[in-house]
């Protein structure tokens, strides 16, 4: 170990630095990144070539194996995007520890909370309910 | 010289107040924006999703919200704002991998974002006005 560093070998091994998650958040917030990127595009073309936005047309174009995979993918990435987002805003702007504790709290439940909710919503219409 | 006996309140990077908003600087916070407002709009596709699940008659609520005033103002901005953010992700990524940095080329790029989001925005509504 070298003289003029203060971290233990296993600190340094493990690599998660000062931040104390090192580079997580931002890996995944780029992993994300590309992820939405092309379901976003596939969803906007789904948006736009939507049959009509009867519910019968819709549930029957959701109902499809890949449309409803594809569907719970976007939602799993946005989310997960948009709370890693968030976290950055809140951790920006709230300087009071107590309340920003608070928003990072609420933030990440209400984003968990809307994916299930998004998830088994697809879940009922592509497995008949 | 200060004295160093007395704790002076120092200016706060980024200091935004002192500066003249320059086009990187405002896409950079735009950037910011429009994830939040996407964020927000999330909900949406929250509504969307359970609705479609609920049944027929919470669909049409949806549906009529959308068709609303109110909601295609809502959509419009939504749509710009995924288009930006969408371009400029692009943008970000590129810069990631260490391209992109020189002034000229960043401004460059800028533009062509600025040019994607209106061209992808306006594509995108003629198509929806086309096909429904």
């Amino acid at each position: 170990m070298a003289k003029d560093r203060i971290e233990t070998p296993l600190a340094r091994a493990r690599g998660h630095g000062s931040a104390r998650d090192g580079v997580h958040h931002w890996f995944m917030q780029r992993v994300t990144a590309i992820s939405n990127l092309f379901l976003m595009i596939w969803l906007v073309w789904s948006v736009v070539t939507m049959a009509s936005w009867s519910h019968a047309d819709f549930t029957t174009w959701l109902a499809m194996p890949v449309n409803a995979v594809l569907m719970i993918l976007a939602v799993i990435s946005v989310f997960y995007h948009a709370a890693l987002g968030s976290q950055v805003i809140v951790e920006d702007y709230f300087h009071h520890e107590g309340l920003k504790i608070v928003k990072l709290i609420g933030m990440k439940l209400f984003f968990a909370g809307a994916a299930v909710a998004c998830i088994f919503a697809v879940l009922k219409v592509a497995l008949g309910g | 010289m200060s004295d160093p006996g007395i704790k002076r309140a120092r200016p706060l990077s980024p200091h935004l107040q002192v500066y003249r908003p320059q086009m990187t600087s405002v896409m950079s916070i735009l950037h910011r924006a429009t994830g939040y407002a996407l964020a927000v709009g999330t909900i949406m596709m929250v509504w969307m999703l359970l609705a479609a699940a609920t049944g027929a008659d919470a669909f049409t609520v949806f549906t009529d919200f959308c068709a609303s005033a109110l909601g295609q103002v809502m959509l419009f901005g939504w749509s710009v704002a995924l288009f930006y953010h969408m371009s400029n992700g692009i943008r970000h990524l590129i810069w990631d991998t260490g391209y992109l940095f020189k002034l000229k080329n960043a401004y460059r790029a800028g533009y062509v974002v600025l040019g994607m989001t209106v061209v992808m925005t306006g594509l995108f509504w003629l198509c929806v006005c086309v096909w429904s």
